[in-house]
């Protein structure tokens, strides 16, 4: 299928081209780590020494050239801080960021779609004003505010839910909800609007015509249609989830790929920052890729299209 | 809907044929005494909490009622007649950090949007007026650029830039190139097929004078509306730069900043959290009710996605 080679050939470039981007952005950081690294009484030799250790007094081109035969053998570099390899810190930390993330696109689908479809079924009465009030609360929340409102409340005041760390599963509730819900807004308003599009279209009225009864319209033939281009945003979804945990993670103290990357930019642990940023990246291209194949599939229009 | 139908009554008695220019000057020769119509709620709310904290950044000397740096003895005592709104742990009135805050926030806003929509419309005015290979060649480096989520490419810009306000504001505005640069291409396409383009061509006008002229001001809509749309999502990237610590961190209060302090007086003093936050929040969605009435009223066809 000329398509899926095509799509494949097109995100492999992608990722190409993001190695050399976020490399060469953080080439540019400045401050010299080895000075870090050496402490404040390093003589200069010893802070020369470090950096040819490190490899950062070579040339960009040959740091790049070293960088991406490095990551074709699936090795991301040997972190600054603490001389472990790039790939073994970031796997330990990766697990609990899936984790949050795929909780958080469950509660985002499930809130998106249940009140979106609620509020385009009752367009312009006192639900849909309110849905539309809820909506625009949490497309413009700051994440980090919502979380510390549900931390007061769930663990301040009624102390039912751990506030901070990671492991259990208690520990996983306010993070999901607080990612989830910020995210949840948009997917609203497009579900929202995708169904009100539907609701216009010939062949709904056709099946009013024929007097089907409204819910079996809904779930037979407006559902179904109104869905389809809703699914193009859970790619888009996806980036701002993977953006949200670098700052829940930071927020509710737990592990994870976000909270590993501000605390490795605070020490300047660049193969540790390229990593980070290039697994986060990697995972939403792959996952852009998924949706839009996946379109195609549900889709048949955009296959003809093509 | 009733109020674009008597706007065309209204045109029609006057002027039967009013189109083009002609339905603009007539535009400005209607008095203007009383608010339009469309003017209700929707505009004015936001209009007022955004004129609120303008002036609380232009001058907030005027409004706070202690000065920012000034430490009293109550050190995170909640709040009362005196500090409204309590005091930190340094016993700062957080009102009056929160009034001194409002700067940074605008203008992050302001110019974030400044910056990204500057740069993303000439990308996507090269793109789309130049076509063939620098359109797929700049349109490979956007999907590139997206590749990266919004906070993570800020932080690793950001951290590269080194932290200032005027940095943190061009990471946040570099990161929201991509989303300007893509309507303006697109907008830039369709006009560029219209036939009084084609026309203008065939005068002979010069290339630089069809795009001043006659695409350009096709591109002000949606770009206007786009900008907006963006001022609310500018100020959350860096409020979340801010909150884990990688964006302004001098002596400047700032919201997303004050927060982030907060957070650690959770148990003792809830109002030091979660009342910058209110703040944030109550810009956002004033200008995203902004934005929206906006799109609303100058550009329906954008939808509403």
């Amino acid at each position: 299928m000329p398509y899926v080679v095509h799509r494949l050939l097109a995100a492999a470039l992608v990722v190409l081209g993001t190695t050399t981007l976020i490399f060469a952005v953080l080439y540019w950081l400045p401050g010299d780590p080895a000075t870090l690294i050496a402490g404040e009484n390093a003589t200069e030799e010893s802070i020369a020494r470090i950096r040819a250790l490190l490899g950062t007094d070579r040339p960009f081109w040959e740091q790049y050239a070293d960088y991406m035969a490095g990551l074709l053998r699936g090795d991301l570099g040997i972190s600054f801080a603490t001389q472990e390899p790039v790939t073994v810190r970031l796997w330990a930390q990766f697990p609990s960021t899936i984790a949050l993330t795929l909780f958080a696109s469950l509660v985002a689908v499930i809130a998106g779609v249940l009140l979106g479809v609620l509020a385009a079924v009752n367009r312009g009465n006192w639900i849909d004003q309110a849905v539309q009030t809820v909506m625009l609360f949490f497309t413009s929340m700051p994440s980090f505010w919502l979380g510390i409102l549900l931390i007061l409340l769930f663990s301040v005041n009624l102390q039912w839910l751990p506030a901070i760390g990671s492991g259990s599963l208690a520990q996983l509730i306010l993070p999901v909800a607080c990612l989830g819900l910020v995210a949840s807004g948009r997917l609203m308003r497009m579900v929202r609007n995708s169904v009100l599009d539907v609701l216009d279209e010939h062949f709904v009225t056709t099946a009013r015509s024929k007097g089907l009864r409204a819910r079996r319209i809904l779930f037979l033939h407006v559902l179904r249609n109104a869905l389809i281009p809703v699914v193009t945003l859970l790619g888009i979804l996806m980036g701002e989830l993977l953006s949200g945990t670098v700052v829940v993670e930071t927020l509710f103290a737990r592990q994870g790929i976000g909270r590993l990357l501000v605390d490795a930019v605070g020490v300047k642990d660049i193969p540790v920052i390229q990593g980070a940023v290039l697994l986060a990246s990697i995972s939403f291209v792959l996952i852009n890729l998924l949706v839009d194949l996946s379109y195609a599939v549900i889709d048949p229009r955009v296959r003809t299209a093509s | 809907m009733a109020e674009r139908i008597a706007l065309f009554d209204d045109l029609a008695v006057r002027a039967p044929a009013a189109t083009g220019q002609a339905r603009w000057r007539l535009a400005w020769r209607r008095p203007r005494l009383t608010l339009p119509r469309w003017i209700g709620l929707k505009w004015l709310a936001p209009i007022a909490v955004v004129a609120a904290m303008l002036i609380c950044a232009i001058a907030p000397g005027l409004l706070a009622p202690f000065d920012p740096t000034d430490m009293g003895d109550a050190i995170l005592s909640p709040p009362d007649a005196v500090h409204w709104f309590g005091t930190d742990h340094f016993g700062r009135d957080v009102l009056t950090l929160m009034i001194y805050g409002a700067r940074s926030s605008l203008l992050m806003g302001a110019c974030a949007v400044f910056v990204g929509g500057l740069i993303g419309a000439l990308i996507g005015l090269v793109s789309g007026y130049a076509g063939r290979w620098i359109d797929s060649v700049l349109m490979r480096l956007l999907d590139i650029w997206m590749s990266v989520p919004d906070i993570l490419l800020a932080i690793i810009l950001a951290a590269s830039l080194g932290a200032s306000l005027t940095n943190t504001i061009l990471a946040v505005g570099l990161v929201t190139v991509p989303r300007y640069a893509r309507v303006m291409r697109a907008q830039v396409l369709t006009v560029r097929g219209r036939s009084y383009v084609e026309a203008a061509r065939a005068n002979g006008c010069a290339e630089i004078w069809i795009v001043v002229r006659h695409i350009l001001p096709h591109t002000v809509s949606p770009m206007l509306v786009m900008a907006t749309l963006g001022v609310g999502s500018s100020i959350l990237i860096g409020a979340s730069l801010s909150f884990i610590g990688l964006g302004v961190i001098d002596d400047r209060p700032d919201w997303g900043f004050l927060l982030s302090q907060g957070r650690s007086y959770l148990t003792a003093a809830w109002w030091f959290a979660t009342l910058p936050g209110l703040a944030i929040t109550a810009l956002v969605i004033s200008v995203n009710m902004l934005g929206d009435a906006i799109r609303d009223r100058f550009d329906p066809r954008l939808g509403a996605s």
